[in-house]
């Protein structure tokens, strides 16, 4: 039973899974990753990924379009982000509370407006997969990672984009010295508040776009606490990944080819009990880094507020 | 040498009253905006926050209510404060509370001919190193090998979910629902020999007092013990400790130890005070009232101070008792009670900053102060 | 400065709350002469098109038969904490309802504590077929649905239409409601195709909707082309099998308008039978002690088919015939 396991089909049906789970962990842990690197934490990232649901949801519901329905869950998230980013920032407050706090306010309110908007759970036609001319042709290869919806598409490509504007641009490099000495970063003339203003929105746009990557990509449906939990999920991830893009690509990988896994370990009647099996990805994710040697240090000022020394 | 009356040291009589009073207005001001949200849903403010007052603090029971409420937060809660002033960061309070819970049920479904006086403190002791254990794996893992403590405790909330589900559909499930064919996923209950005792004839036990107990035995440990010293030195600065020779690493475990040890506690305290039973309803937040969270917040709340979580564990406590009343009261969906909760701890995290600032700003004036008395002295000195 | 900040942040709060909450507006309840009033108390949303939909619509059905002066009913949803819902119990038996019913087989240790301190106020408690009389408790009434039974129907059903010989199954965790109803549906197939293949994915969450619906992806992949799965997280799974065009059974709550194009018929639930049973009862002076069941027999488990799906003749009638053989006890289900 173990090898059917190693049946091509069975190993491109894992591969293909784990593609389409880890899409709302890529859009939501490299939003953290930006956030996190400049000193910020964001801990809400489930709540903002619940309102980004919601809202493309519901305008693609009421418009038929989806490319509405993504835009409202960006304005939606960066709204939230937004809000986050004036917590943290300006009001200087406890990043893990306060996160919690827009944890609590996204699950309560996109259930509220689902309940009042819509009643029921509905379903819309949503990013559909789209076989790439000639890729999806390809044997293995075409049928892994050539026929996805768009959605799935622009989250890897978002990887080496975030790689280059972390890396190669001033402003990356401006976010990576906020986070690590903002001080330096202040007497050098860059905003530390206008950077993690700017770190913060993003990190809720792209939280707004990993729910809408299930509302209205992957699933295609609205209900009370669509996520189930992926916003903490992600968080985490974002610690595996050790802040860098491609870190938190193999991090989102590895949970969610594990949990494809699984599936298949329950679906071929491998004789485990399902509760070991639901458990693997998370055990599996704590191993890997367990095993990983490696030196990360998280950036030195995250999670402290930054107020300028005059008193 | 105290000058009372020089006006430009002291303190105008609001802003004395102005920090403490913070965090309440703040919470005023997002029931204000909570207000909003209920007139949009076509319901009375006033009626359902007098129904939030009332089913929170109106009645002995309701009174009761609350404390039950408030009493795994505060077992998380105080747990918290040793985490954090120990520099690690526990969000793992759910599968602590859930382990703590489950070592205690084993025990206490086994052991049916055990009187109180015994079953009862050797249940809350296995709660207590069930708690620890799952509070030191991520602690060995970020002491020694590296491995961010955040993730670690959000995936072991996980697997102690799955890992609940598991015994509770299998090894653990009552006997009874097998032969009813049921197969509700919980135990059988508890012999009565492990009830906590009640205080007064309402739902309060005996967990209210052990919890305040611990809180007070916390404060001890971190204030007044070598031990407690050294997790808040290294909490405060790794470095300096570790050039002070203070094993850095040790301490951290030991606090993230303690932290899951005490929810733990808190788990075993409300199985055995509250349900009397262990059950699933496949996540960890039916048992728990996702106090694992709300504890932190509690904590927070509570400046990180074991005694002062105290006051806040019971006031988070109210809202949540008082918030579910005003559901039933005025009939709006749960999902509101919900959103009100976050903006409420939004808004009181966010209004710190002017306690914050009056607290330096009394400081900088008890300086000048000071500063004042001195060259005063001097100067009659100098006549 | 920081007061513009504050203003700003009040304003945008309360904006996205006010344009948030434009909604219809619902009155509460106008109190009546004497009507039978009613309180449930449950945990997932009153929309789950699952377990706390099916009680809602019941109530809501009570409702429009019996007219609102005679009958009202509150509601508390998203009860997944069970000390809080315990409260609400308590708190709706002390407000005087004539039955509070505890709708979650989680709150049973909660409830039989809270009854003897209401003797004049009727509960029950579902799904079990406990109601605490062992133990003196006399005002608890008891339901569960024998979801084996509808489950028994849709794999039949689903035996004749598989054509690869595989079915696939998405449920939450192995427990109560959902191992009955999966068990059910083995015996079914079973019983119809003994060659036929189940295969059970257990996702172990009832609100993992992802999870879910990358379970059905894979159960297709392996070959299923009949799907079915229990509880509030199937949503996912059947977009999936719509997206993949492999068929769908659907168990508690009529989950055709989902997708229409492959569900084929729902096991619905209406409780409203057993709550019937229990109002007439208490309205005679019995407060509780007895258990019920809806079944296919006393028709509170009703097969609901897919008006648009082409479902062959033969396979309706042997699932029509399966339904009577059921309710007259000519097939009997032997669970493992």
């Amino acid at each position: 039973m173990i090898q059917d396991l190693l049946a091509p089909a069975v190993l491109i049906g894992i591969a293909s899974s784990g593609i389409r789970l880890a899409t709302p962990y890529l859009y939501a842990t490299i939003g953290e990753t930006f956030g996190q690197l400049s000193g910020v934490l964001n801990l809400g990232v489930e709540g903002i990924m619940l309102m980004g649901a919601y809202s493309g949801f519901y305008v693609t519901f009421k418009t038929g379009n989806p490319v509405l329905g993504l835009l409202a869950a960006i304005v939606v998230g960066g709204l939230m982000g937004l809000g986050m980013a004036i917590i943290s920032v300006t009001f200087q407050a406890e990043q893990g509370i306060s996160g919690i706090g827009v944890y609590l306010f996204g699950l309560g309110m996109s259930d509220l407006l689902f309940q009042k908007s819509l009643g029921t759970v509905e379903t819309v036609s949503g990013f559909q997969p789209v076989e790439i001319p000639f890729l999806s042709q390809i044997p293995v290869l075409g049928q892994i990672f050539f026929r996805h919806n768009l959605l799935v598409y622009a989250a890897f490509l978002l990887v080496p984009v975030a790689w280059f504007v972390i890396n190669k641009t001033t402003w990356g490099l401006k976010i990576q010295a906020v986070g690590q000495n903002p001080a330096a970063a202040d007497a050098l003339g860059v905003s530390v508040s206008a950077v993690r203003y700017a770190t913060v929105t993003l990190g809720g746009v792209l939280s707004g776009i990993a729910g809408a990557s299930l509302s209205i990509g992957l699933l295609n449906v609205f209900q009370q606490n669509l996520t189930s939990g992926m916003g903490f999920i992600a968080v985490a991830l974002v610690y595996f990944g050790g802040w860098s893009p491609v870190g938190v690509l193999l991090g989102s990988l590895l949970f969610s080819l594990v949990n494809a896994l699984q599936n298949w370990v329950q679906v071929l009647g491998i004789p485990i009990p399902s509760d070991f099996a639901v458990m693997m990805p998370y055990v599996l994710t704590i191993l890997a880094l367990v095993f990983a040697v490696r030196k990360v240090t998280q950036p030195a000022a995250l999670t402290k507020p930054f107020e300028r020394g005059e008193g | 040498m105290q000058r009372p009356g020089r006006s430009k040291t002291r303190r105008p009589w609001w802003e004395r009253w102005l920090g403490p009073l913070t965090p309440i207005l703040a919470a005023l001001a997002a029931f204000l905006l909570g207000a909003i949200m209920l007139l949009a849903l076509g319901a009375d403010p006033i009626r359902a926050y007098g129904s939030m007052f009332e089913g929170a603090f109106g009645s002995v029971n309701a009174f009761a209510d609350t404390i039950v409420k408030a009493t795994p937060l505060l077992f998380v809660g105080i747990g918290i404060c040793v985490a954090f002033r120990g520099g690690v960061i526990n969000i793992g309070g759910e599968g602590q509370l859930v382990v703590g819970a489950l070592a205690a049920t084993v025990a206490a479904i086994n052991l049916p001919y055990w009187p109180s006086w015994a079953i009862i403190p050797f249940t809350l002791l296995l709660g207590f190193l069930g708690g620890a254990l799952w509070g030191a794996i991520p602690g060995v893992l970020k002491a020694y090998l590296n491995v961010n403590e955040i993730l670690t405790t959000i995936m072991m909330n996980a697997i102690a979910v799955q890992g609940m589900n598991y015994l509770l559909r299998g090894p653990l499930m009552d006997p009874l629902q097998i032969e009813q064919g049921s197969f509700i996923p919980q135990t059988a209950r508890f012999p009565l020999a492990a009830d906590l005792p009640r205080l007064v004839p309402t739902r309060m036990h005996l967990g209210v007092i052990l919890a305040v107990l611990a809180a007070v035995l916390v404060w001890a440990l971190l204030w007044r013990t070598t031990i407690g010293f050294r997790i808040r030195a290294v909490g405060l600065n790794p470095n300096a400790s570790r050039r002070a020779g203070i094993r850095v690493g040790r301490y951290a475990v030991m606090a993230m130890l303690l932290s899951g040890a005490l929810a733990g506690l808190g788990g075993a305290v409300q199985v055995l005070g509250v349900h009397h039973r262990m059950f699933t309803d496949g996540s960890a937040m039916g048992f728990t009232g996702a106090a694992g969270f709300n504890g932190i917040v509690a904590a927070l709340f509570g400046q990180l101070h074991p005694i002062g979580t105290i006051p806040a564990s019971v006031l988070f406590g109210a809202m949540i008792v008082g918030a579910n009343k005003m559901q039933r009261a005025v009939q709006v969906p749960s999902a509101l009670i919900t959103a009100l909760n976050g903006l409420v701890v939004v808004f009181v995290v966010a209004s710190e900053i002017w306690r914050r600032r009056l607290a330096r700003r009394s400081e900088l004036l008890n300086i000048d102060r000071a500063l004042d008395t001195q060259s005063d002295s001097s100067q009659e000195a100098g006549t | 400065m920081r007061k513009t900040y504050l203003v700003l942040a009040t304003l945008l709060l309360a904006g996205m709350l006010l344009a948030a909450c434009g909604g219809a507006a619902t009155p509460a309840p106008a109190e009546e002469a004497k009507p039978f009033r009613v309180a449930v108390v449950m945990p997932s949303a009153i929309n789950d098109l699952a377990f706390s939909q099916s009680m809602y619509d019941a109530l809501s059905a009570i409702q429009a038969e019996k007219g609102e002066e005679n009958f009202q009913f509150a509601y508390s949803d998203g009860l997944f904490v069970v000390d809080d819902a315990a409260a609400a119990i308590r708190d709706y038996a002390s407000q005087g309802y004539d039955l509070v019913i505890a709708h979650g087989s989680q709150y049973g240790s909660s409830l039989v504590e809270i009854a003897p301190d209401f003797p004049e106020t009727s509960f029950a408690w579902g799904t079990t077929v406990d109601t605490f009389a062992d133990q003196g408790v006399t005002n608890v009434f008891a339901y569960e649905a024998r979801s084996e039974q509808g489950g028994y129907v849709n794999g039949v059903m689903a035996a004749k239409l598989s054509e690869s010989g595989i079915i696939g199954v998405v449920g939450p965790i192995e427990t109560g409601d959902a191992k009955l109803y999966v068990e059910g549906f083995k015996a079914g197939v079973a019983a119809t195709d003994p060659q036929a293949e189940v295969r059970v994915n257990w996702i172990g969450s009832f609100s993992d909707v992802a999870l879910a619906s990358e379970a059905a992806q894979t159960h297709i992949n392996a070959g299923a082309d009949v799907l079915t799965g229990t509880a509030q997280m199937v949503t996912g799974a059947i977009g999936v099998a719509k997206e993949r065009g492999v068929l769908w059974f659907g168990t508690q709550s009529d989950q055709t308008s989902l997708s229409p194009e492959i569900v084929v018929a729902n096991q619905v639930y209406h409780w409203e039978v057993v709550l019937n049973q229990m109002i007439d009862l208490i309205e005679s002076g019995t407060l509780g002690g007895q258990a019920f069941a809806i079944d296919l027999a006393n028709g509170g488990e009703v097969i609901t088919y897919n008006p648009d799906f082409d479902l062959p003749a033969e396979v309706r009638s042997l699932a029509e015939d399966t339904v009577k053989g059921i309710a007259d006890g000519s097939i009997t289900i032997t669970l493992p």
